[in-house]
C-alpha cells in the first residue's frame, strides 16, 4: 500500500509514530497525480515545488513536538480558491493568469492547521455545472470510468480524492456542487450550514446559495477538516457565531432510535431502477442498524428546480459583473457558453418588469420549500434520499442540453434553498460498477449528527474502502 | 416566454454574434418555460426569503487594518500608469 492511499487520520498516526515523514506522504500523493493526471485532468495547477517545502516544514515541527490537526497531511484546493501566489482560474479563460495576492480565510485556516497543498483541482468554469465538462481547461474523467462524467461542478476535487493524489480536499455546494461529485467518485462530501464556513476569498457564485465544504474518504476525516474550516470570520458578515464542538464525541454512538425520513418526493419518479434499488438497501441498513424510518413528506421538492434556476443565475448575474478586465483577468468575450447563458438568464429575470415575475416569486417559494424541511425536521431528525436520480452520465450525453442538466440537480437544489447541511457518503455501485451515493440532511447547524450518522453507515457498509482500477 | 437576447446581452455587457443569439435564444426560452411552472404556487400570503440563516444588521468594529499595498493592487492589471489603474476615457 502506498502512503497516499491512507486516510487523514492513519497519516497522522503514521507521522506522530515517524513510520514515514510529510515528505515522503506527500511525495507518494504527487507521484499519483504525475501518472493519473494527465488521464483524468483533476488539477489545473501542481504545486509541487511548495508542497515538498510545506511538507519539510511540516517534518521539522512533527520532530519539534508540534501537534496540530493536519500537520503534514497532503489536500488540494479547488481552483476557485483564492491562494496567494499561486495561480487561482476558476477554470475559466477569464482568470487563466489570474495570481491572488490573498488567502481565502479556508485556505489560511487549513495552513494554519499544517495542511501541505499540492495543489488546485479542475472544476466546471465559475463552478457552473453538474458533470465537470464546462472547464475551459477541458473536462475531468470519472476515474472508475473514463468515459463517464465525475459530476461537477467540484469535479477535480472529487477525483482527486478518489484516486488517492491527496487525502482531502475542499469544494463549493451552490446547489449540489460537493454532493453529486462525492457520489459520483465514491467518496464523502459535505455540504454544510449556509454560513457556518466563511466564503471569503472563494469566487462567489450565488452569494445566497454558496457553501464552503470539502471531500475526504471517511466520515471522520469530513468531521476533522470541518473543525477546522467552520467559525466566524469578520471579513464574511453571514458566517454564524460557532462555538467549539467536538465533532468526535458522537461519531460512534450509533443510530439506534434516531428517527430517519424518507421524503417521499425524493423518491418516486424519475429514479433510475438500480438507484431505487441501492437506496431501498441503504434504508434497510439504517432501519437494521436500529434507525427509526418514516415516511415524509416535502410538498414543494417539485419547484426546487424552477426557484433554483431563477434565484442562481440573479446572483451569479450580478456577480459575474465585476468581470471586466480592467483591474484584472481577461474581458467579458473570455466567458464561456454556460457562464454567458447564466449571466443572461439572470440580467432577465432581475431587469425591470420581470423582477417581481421571476425573482421575487422564486424568493417567496424559497420560503415554501423551506417550510417544508421545518415541519419535516419536527418529526424526524434527519433526511435520507439518493444524491442523484441517476448514475453518472457518459461525457457529452447532457452537455449540448443545458435544461437537462440542470435537472441533474432535482435532488440536491432543495438543500442550499433552505441552507441545511447535507452529508454525502458512498452506498454502493451499479452494476457496471459506478459509484452511487446518499444524502443525509439535517436541520441547520445539525452537522454533528450527520457525521453521526454518516460514520454508522460507513462502518456497517464499508463502500469507502473500494478503490477505482487505475491504469 | 420569448426572451430578447440582444437586447439582454446589451444590459449583461456580452458581445454576441448571430449564431450565439440563434442558440441561446431556443436555449433560454427552454429554460423560462421550465420556471414558469412557478406561477402555479400561491405566494400572495407569503412572505420572500433571502437570507436563510435569520441574521441581522453585522457589524464588525471601525478598525482599520492593513490592506493590500498599492502594487499588490495593481499586480494582475494589464494597463496601469504611475500606479494607477489605466482605462479607455469614458467621456468625450
Amino acid at each position: 500500500m502506498n502512503l497516499n492511499q491512507l486516510t487523514i487520520k492513519e497519516a497522522r498516526e503514521g507521522l506522530r509514530n515517524k513510520q514515514f515523514s510529510s515528505v515522503d506522504l506527500t511525495r507518494d500523493c504527487l507521484t499519483q497525480i504525475k501518472k493519473h493526471n494527465s488521464a483524468l485532468n483533476a488539477f489545473i495547477s501542481v504545486t509541487e515545488e511548495e508542497a515538498l517545502m510545506s511538507a519539510k516544514k511540516a517534518d521539522k515541527s512533527i520532530e519539534d513536538g508540534t501537534s496540530l490537526p493536519l500537520l503534514g497531511i497532503p489536500i488540494a484546493l479547488k481552483d476557485l480558491f483564492s491562494t496567494k501566489g499561486i495561480k487561482t482560474t476558476a477554470a475559466s479563460n477569464v482568470l487563466r493568469d489570474y495570481i491572488p495576492q490573498y488567502d481565502a480565510t479556508v485556505v489560511r485556516k487549513l495552513k494554519d492547521a499544517g495542511a501541505v497543498i499540492v495543489g488546485k483541482t479542475n472544476l466546471d468554469a465559475w463552478a457552473h455545472g453538474s458533470s465537470g465538462e464546462n472547464s475551459d481547461f477541458g473536462p475531468t474523467k470519472n476515474p472508475w470510468n473514463k468515459n463517464f462524467v465525475p459530476g461537477g461542478s467540484s469535479s477535480g476535487s472529487a477525483v482527486s480524492v478518489a484516486s488517492d493524489m491527496c487525502l482531502a480536499a475542499t469544494g463549493t455546494d451552490t446547489g449540489g456542487s460537493i454532493r453529486l461529485p462525492s457520489s459520483f467518485n465514491n467518496v464523502v462530501g459535505l455540504k454544510p450550514t449556509y454560513g457556518r464556513v466563511s466564503r471569503y476569498g472563494i469566487i462567489a457564485m450565488a452569494s445566497s446559495l454558496d457553501s464552503i465544504g470539502h471531500f475526504t474518504k471517511t466520515v471522520e476525516d469530513c468531521a476533522t477538516i470541518f473543525n477546522i474550516t467552520k467559525g466566524e470570520d469578520i471579513y464574511d458578515a453571514t458566517t454564524l457565531p460557532d462555538a467549539t464542538e467536538d465533532f468526535y464525541k458522537n461519531l460512534n454512538k450509533g443510530v439506534k432510535r434516531i428517527r430517519i425520513g424518507i421524503p417521499k418526493e425524493f423518491v418516486v419518479s424519475g429514479l433510475d431502477p438500480e438507484v431505487k434499488l441501492l437506496f431501498e438497501k441503504a434504508v434497510n441498513t439504517f432501519a437494521n442498524l436500529g434507525a427509526e424510518i418514516t415516511e415524509v413528506s416535502l410538498p414543494y421538492t417539485k419547484y426546487g428546480i424552477a426557484a433554483y434556476y431563477i434565484i442562481q443565475p440573479s446572483e451569479v448575474s450580478s456577480n459575474l459583473a465585476r468581470y471586466d478586465g480592467i483591474r484584472y483577468g481577461n474581458g467579458r468575450e473570455s466567458f464561456g457558453d454556460e457562464a454567458k447563458r447564466r449571466i443572461m438568464l439572470g440580467t432577465f429575470t432581475l431587469s425591470s418588469g420581470y423582477y417581481d415575475a421571476y425573482y421575487k416569486k422564486a424568493m417567496s417559494v424559497r420560503t415554501l420549500i423551506k417550510n417544508d424541511f421545518d415541519k419535516a425536521f419536527e418529526k424526524v431528525e434527519a433526511l435520507i434520499s439518493p444524491v442523484c436520480p441517476t448514475y453518472p452520465w457518459k461525457l457529452g450525453e447532457k452537455i449540448n442540453d443545458p435544461l437537462k442538466m440542470y435537472l441533474s440537480d432535482a435532488l440536491t437544489v432543495t438543500v442550499n434553498i433552505a441552507g441545511i447541511p447535507s452529508l454525502s457518503v458512498p452506498a454502493g455501485f451499479s452494476k457496471d460498477k459506478l459509484p452511487f451515493g446518499i444524502q443525509i440532511m439535517g436541520k441547520q447547524l445539525s452537522e454533528d449528527l450527520l457525521f453521526q450518522i454518516g460514520n454508522s453507515f460507513e462502518k456497517e457498509t464499508n463502500y469507502y474502502k473500494q478503490k477505482p482500477l487505475l491504469r | 416566454m420569448k426572451i430578447d437576447v440582444p437586447h439582454v446581452a446589451i444590459l449583461a455587457n456580452l458581445k454576441l454574434d448571430n449564431k450565439d443569439i440563434v442558440k441561446f435564444e431556443k436555449q433560454l426560452s427552454e429554460i423560462l418555460n421550465y420556471v414558469e411552472k412557478l406561477k402555479e404556487v400561491n405566494t400572495e400570503k407569503v412572505d420572500a426569503t433571502s437570507q436563510v440563516t435569520g441574521l441581522e444588521n453585522i457589524l464588525r468594529k471601525d478598525e482599520t487594518s492593513t490592506s493590500l499595498t498599492q502594487e499588490e493592487a495593481l499586480s494582475n492589471t494589464k494597463s496601469q500608469k504611475n500606479g494607477l489603474l489605466k482605462v479607455k476615457a469614458i467621456l468625450e
